[in-house]
């Protein structure tokens, strides 16, 4: 599979990555090299067989309803650029 | 033993258009906030109303190095509302990260369950009125985190946002397009609600957004609908528009009426129907594009490498069906074969399962209908005169089948019932000893009556004499011997006597 300029920059959009048009190409270049390489695994015949979801044999962990964290306001916002009266402070983002 | 009643299916809703008659298909996902102390995949509190950003652990702010660990009893509650719905469990089901970038999800995905749910097929019953219900299908019920609350009136120029929804543990709740008009989708909504709250899954409180919907509305002609039915073939359908996130029943089918009625005029005009999200503004009564959005549904979703398969046993799943409360619709049934009420009264008491328990607490060893009677008419009057829930009423259902007892006994009659109502309202004790204090009892004695009765016509030989002419006007001495008693005459007694003495 091919990565054409067209998708490279929709790509690079929806992970809100700033991509100069100049480099678009070579980064189009890059991301087929990429999936032609991955492409090599199509050559197993995987027919039949799970995905394997894990390594060795374990149980998704659980945890019990407890309230147990929390309460660390100034810690969440301690790396906002900005943030006022407890909140996360953004640019106007309106529907 | 029946699980609901007979039913048929009510009338599927039809707009005449220019052209001729059309039909509505309407399809839901509700998503409701399960009801758990912790979130899906951190400790923190799901509590509502909390200082903003306080209930957050670094998790659900997706800080680096972060990792999510399942909370199981959000799973269990998924697996109730399932076995709720008679819905099949799916035992192995697991995680997907659904992609879009919002400043409330930090996360920059939503942890969802696009290919593998943790429930399949189900079904709810929508009453339409007694003996009236559609069975709407449901498809799937997944298990996702919430978002964050973006607020944007609070500077002129910034947006501010609280993470203490981010995280919280919801199942969606996707209907097939079985829903036939505005007001079936309001009821659907109404009965699921119902029935989580039964379940205790999830409060139901849409005000606070613990329920919100999205509702899909497409138009097509009649017979179209019978056709997809019979072949489950999309094609015989309109195309939809799906209208976001409503929280109120009411909006729900002015939204939907209104959309319909943009469809169809867009296709009568020789338009075309594009398939897009639409949001309902409440002020204005119409729903308007959601063009930002476009983009943003390009999900990229794959399989969530922080997550392995949820997988659950069958031992577990039977655990928590053994602990099933009874659903509405068993407990409608069950009201009106055991206590022999009507579907309409049996529905009335069963919104919800405390007015349930009460009733049946007033009704045990005592009249069904009499109780039923009383609970509806003078207690939940009463209670939604003052917007009182039943949990704060100042009757308990020992003191209102107190002043049943007194009824059955013919110690008092209707109108002294519910003058002793009021007193032990107002100022609570013992119904029997309120009565005895009072002096509250009814004369049956007919004897006794029969004097009055008597006093009273050799009195007022004018007023013999227009109530012979006139048998309407016996009615005077009714009222005069009633008042002579205090109201302590049984007005049946009164009313038979005076007319056989006037020899009416």
């Amino acid at each position: 599979m091919s990565i054409d300029i067209e998708t490279a920059r929709k790509v690079a959009h929806l992970a809100r990555i700033a991509v100069p048009e100049a480099k678009l190409a070579a980064l189009a270049g890059e991301l087929s090299g990429i999936l032609s390489f991955m492409e090599q695994l199509n050559e197993v015949d995987v027919t039949g067989i799970e995905p394997m979801t894990s390594v060795t044999p374990m149980r998704l962990k659980r945890r019990a309803d407890l309230v147990t964290d929390g309460n660390i306001q100034a810690s969440i916002l301690k790396n906002a650029p900005d943030a006022r009266e407890g909140f996360f402070a953004v640019p106007k983002v309106v529907e | 033993m029946l699980d609901h009643l007979a039913f048929r299916d009510p009338e599927a809703k039809v707009i005449h258009g220019a052209t001729g008659p059309w039909e509505l298909v309407i399809g839901l996902e509700v998503h409701a906030q399960v009801a758990s102390n912790a979130k899906l995949f951190s400790g923190a509190s799901t509590l509502f109303g909390a200082e903003p950003n306080s209930n957050v652990a670094f998790v659900d702010a997706a800080m680096p190095g972060m990792l999510p660990v399942i909370n199981e009893f959000c799973v269990a509650q998924a697996v109730r509302t399932g076995l709720g719905l008679k819905a099949e469990i799916n035992l192995r089901s697991a995680f997907d990260r659904k992609n879009y970038f919002y400043p409330d999800l930090p996360q920059g995905y939503q942890i969802s369950q696009l290919y593998h749910p943790i429930v399949g097929e189900g079904e709810i019953f929508v009453d339409m009125g007694p003996g009236v219900a559609r069975r709407v299908r449901v498809e799937r019920i997944h298990l996702e985190q919430d978002a964050g609350k973006s607020i944007h009136d609070m500077d002129p120029n910034m947006s501010f946002v609280d993470l203490n929804r981010t995280g919280v543990a919801l199942m969606e709740i996707v209907s097939r397009p079985d829903i036939r008009g505005p007001e079936e989708a309001a009821a659907y909504v109404a009965k699921l609600r119902q029935i989580l709250r039964y379940l205790g899954t999830c409060d139901g409180n849409m005000q606070n957004g613990s329920l919100r919907a999205d509702v899909n509305v497409s138009v097509c002609r009649p017979g179209d609908y019978e056709r997809y039915q019979a072949t489950q073939d999309f094609s015989h359908l309109g195309t939809r528009c799906e209208i976001k996130n409503m929280n109120s029943m009411r909006f729900i089918q002015q939204a939907i009426e209104y959309e319909a009625r943009r469809q169809i005029a867009l296709l009568e005009d020789g338009g075309k129907v594009v398939q897009e999200t639409r949001l309902y503004d409440p002020d204005k009564g119409e729903t308007r594009s959601m063009r930002s959005k476009e983009e943003a549904h390009d999900y990229r979703y794959f399989p969530c490498p922080d997550l392995l398969p949820l997988e659950i046993e069958q031992a577990w799943v039977d655990g928590i069906a053994a602990t099933m409360p009874e659903l509405p619709d068993a407990k409608v049934a069950r009201f009106v074969r055991d206590w022999g009420l009507s579907e309409y009264d049996a529905a009335v008491l069963t919104a919800e399962a405390e007015n349930a328990a009460f009733f049946e607490a007033v009704a045990t060893r005592r009249d069904g209908k009499m109780a039923a009677n009383w609970v509806i008419n003078e207690l939940f009057g009463r209670l939604n005169k003052q917007g009182l829930g039943i949990a704060a009423s100042p009757i308990s259902a020992a003191q209102l089948g107190g002043v049943l007892d007194l009824i059955s006994s013919g110690e008092i009659s209707g109108k002294m019932a519910k003058d002793l109502f009021e007193i032990v309202w107002t100022t609570g004790g013992d119904p029997a000893a309120i009565a005895a204090e009072r002096g509250m009892k009814q004369v049956t004695d007919s004897g006794e009556i029969e004097k009055v009765v008597d006093a009273m016509i050799a009195a007022n030989p004018a007023q013999v004499e227009k109530a012979r002419a006139n048998p309407k006007l016996a009615g005077w001495f009714t009222g005069q011997v009633l008042k002579a008693t205090g109201g302590k005459a049984n007005p049946a007694t009164v009313t038979a006597l005076v007319t056989q003495k006037l020899g009416l």
